[in-house]
């Protein structure tokens, strides 16, 4: 029987950390991330676990010394936000290139500048590129389900790449909610002893890591590393099926909600997806329209084949990013699904919007009106721009 | 939707609006409610106002923003009324309660207008009477499940026994008097 | 196969399919199979009259290529010596003079 309980975001992973019980966790404080490595420190303090805590002096460090211990052999997480996932910048690549299972719990906070600790996923967006399988969540419950995920995918031979499981901050990090953990043995046989084939503290093999690679190897390299993140997606749905069997909770690279019938829909990564779901729940209930959402879980590898088939059906999409790209086009996560339309000759008219930037807020009735504007886009068939905003100030009104 | 109970907390840095309505999400919890308790995200600092909310519903909840139309608002600290418009929102059908000395309808005049039921607790004085300390976020507690009904009363406080039993293993001492903080503002908010 | 080398397996002609996962060398020294002596374009000669082995030049060399056995130098590793000439310059004593070419 899984555990009733009612937790934030931070002490979901947390404790999902605590299950695991990982062998090395080197992390540096950061807002809204901070309590992940205090709530372990207390854990280790109070002899729960025998994780071996680093106290580092900079979230470069970080994941310096998460990288050397996953290298050594040893089963390495950390945790971090914003500014200090921007630190680790050049070592996020390195995590990935040298093929370490390492994972990284991130909660979600804006880029300064401005300065601002509020949930938006700037930071992750910008780590995009550096060869980290990507998983977002909407709720608690996805993020502990997701923890416990990362590892089986990180340490499968056909994968060895590391994960990121982001939640927003603040919103789901520092929020109660109700939550259904899994008992400790089951985790436990669901993550599996971590048992790696090559390491470093191997007496009985030779090996080095990390070596130069001149142009002759560097390009041969990268495609091998791209066939990693290739593989990743079977993983990815493999795992989600034995999570499945073990907790009834699915998982697939996004959720589909109410999209059998959908003739508009919105696609959004994180929590911001629970409160479009009651505005479903009440324009479907109420006018009737056949609106739906397509929630992104797996942002790397991006799952473009099977977006474009789920949003085959739909007259009008809006796409929402949570982060800007300045490419004075559009956001990520709106490049991509574009993108995926595009390849799947797709004639579904979409709109770009921005939304929640550096925490403001998205609301039951800002979705509402979304659902609308994609009716009439649907109708007049005119997108006003490449992108819109979601809760600008501003002088033209079409941006309100 | 409006199987949903929503609260909203005004408090000040320090003044444990937030805890209170993480109490709230815990004791409504454990009578097997879906809960959400969440402050207003932001740095916090002593002192400075402060929000937090609760979602509080028989159905699991998926909304995750802030929470603009209440159907109660609690204000911990009295002087917030002067700068914040605390019913901003706020469902005339619903309630406000407020943690003063005075009555409610020298309350109600200092509301814009607010139409709806206004509640004081002298959260101070019951804190002082049974803590010999001031704090006024357990009496607005009680006040507050009194008032909105999210729980019985006798659930209410069987589930904050056990919690105290919990929260203070090392002071057993300390129960009995703020169980008796909770009785006597449930008993004012009534 | 007992002497096989990495680089008889992975080499600049190797498809993307061949290379180790995150370029992992399962083998130790590799650098010594590596015979940058080639690259010498001037000569470090020892003289051995003149060698009070005071050592100071095997630290300062670069590719370890004066070797020392039982606290005594002996003759340059010519397969991976570069000719920097380093160790002229820091010897006291005037016994190591460059001698140009290979």
């Amino acid at each position: 029987m899984a555990i009733r309980e009612r937790l934030s975001g931070n002490e979901a992973v947390a404790f999902a950390i605590k299950q695991v019980n990982p062998d090395v966790m080197p992390a540096f404080p950061i807002t809204p991330s901070t309590e992940i490595p205090q709530y372990v420190a207390n854990y280790i303090a109070n002899g729960e676990i025998d994780t071996e805590f680093i106290p580092v002096e900079s979230e470069h460090s970080a994941m310096s010394a998460t990288i050397g211990a996953s290298a050594a052999g040893a089963r390495a997480i950390t945790a971090t936000s914003s500014c200090g996932m921007a630190l680790m910048w050049e070592e996020l690549y390195v995590a990935a290139s040298n093929r370490l299972p390492i994972v990284l719990a991130l909660v979600n906070r804006a880029l300064s500048g401005p300065i601002n600790i509020n949930a938006d996923h700037s930071d992750s967006m910008g780590a995009r590129d550096t060869g980290w399988i990507q998983i977002y969540a909407e709720s608690n419950q996805e993020v502990y389900d997701n923890f416990i995920q990362a590892f089986p995918i990180a340490e499968d031979k056909r994968v060895h790449l590391p994960v990121m499981i982001c939640q927003d901050g603040f919103i789901t990090s520092h929020g109660v909610e109700n939550i259904l953990l899994v008992e400790d043995d089951k985790v436990k046989s669901f993550v599996g002893e971590y048992e790696p084939e090559h390491y470093l503290l191997n007496p009985e093999e030779k090996m080095a890591i990390g070596p130069y690679a001149v142009s002759n190897y560097y390009m041969e390299t990268k495609r091998a590393q791209r066939q990693a993140m290739i593989q990743a997606r079977e993983v990815i749905l493999e795992t989600a099926a034995r999570f499945e069997e073990m907790t009834g909770r699915k998982y697939g690279f996004f959720e589909a909600y109410c999209m059998e019938d959908a003739e508009y829909a919105v696609v959004i990564i994180g929590s911001a997806a629970g409160t479009c779901k009651a505005a479903i729940d009440e324009i479907r209930s109420t006018t009737g329209a056949k609106v739906g959402l397509i929630k992104i879980r797996v942002f790397r590898p991006f799952p473009e084949e099977e977006i474009a088939e789920a949003l085959s059906g739909v007259k009008a999409a809006a796409i929402l990013d949570r982060s800007e790209m300045f490419s004075a086009t559009s956001g990520p996560l709106g490049a991509e699904v574009r993108a995926a339309l595009y390849q799947a000759h797709s004639k579904v008219e979409t709109v770009n919007y921005f939304y929640g930037l550096g925490g403001r807020d998205i609301t039951v009735s800002d979705f509402k009106t979304v659902y609308g504007n994609l009716e009439t886009i649907a109708q007049t068939h005119v997108v006003t721009g490449m992108y819109e905003y979601i809760g600008l100030r501003s002088e033209q009104s079409k941006e309100d | 939707m409006k199987n949903t109970v929503e609260i909203r907390w005004h408090g000040r840095g320090g003044q444990g609006a937030k805890t209170a309505a993480l109490l709230l999400a815990d004791v409504a919890f454990k009578t097997g409610k879906y809960v959400q308790g969440f402050p207003e995200y932001g740095p916090e600092r002593m002192g400075a106002p402060i929000t937090a909310y609760n979602r509080i519903s028989n159905d699991p909840i998926t909304v995750h923003s802030n929470i603009y139309e209440p159907d109660f608002v609690v204000v911990v600290d009295e002087s917030l009324l002067e700068s914040i418009d605390v019913t901003k929102g706020l469902n005339p059908k619903g309630a406000v309660i407020v943690n003063s000395t005075r009555s409610r309808e020298e309350i109600a005049d200092k509301l814009h207008g607010y139409e709806g039921a206004v509640y004081t607790v002298d959260a101070k004085a019951i804190s002082i009477r049974a803590l010999g300390k001031n704090y006024p976020n357990s009496p607005m507690l009680a006040a507050t499940v009194a008032v909105s009904k999210v729980m019985g009363k006798e659930e209410f406080l069987k589930e904050m026994r056990t919690s105290f039993h919990h929260k203070f293993a090392k002071k057993p001492e300390v129960i009995d008097g703020n169980m008796m903080a909770l009785e006597l503002a449930f008993a004012q908010a009534e | 196969m007992a002497n096989e080398k990495i680089y008889d397996r992975i080499n600049e002609q190797s498809p993307w399919q061949d290379i180790t996962e995150g370029n992992k060398i399962f083998e130790a020294a590799t650098s010594r199979d590596f015979c940058t002596g080639e690259w010498r374009t001037a000569t470090p000669v020892w003289d051995k009259d003149k060698c009070k082995q005071c050592l100071l030049c095997t630290p300062v060399c670069p590719d370890s290529s004066i070797p020392v056995t039982a606290g005594k130098r002996e003759e340059f590793d010519y397969d991976h010596c570069k000719g920097c000439g380093i160790c002229a310059k820091v010897c006291p004593f005037g016994a190591i003079g460059m001698r140009e070419g290979k």
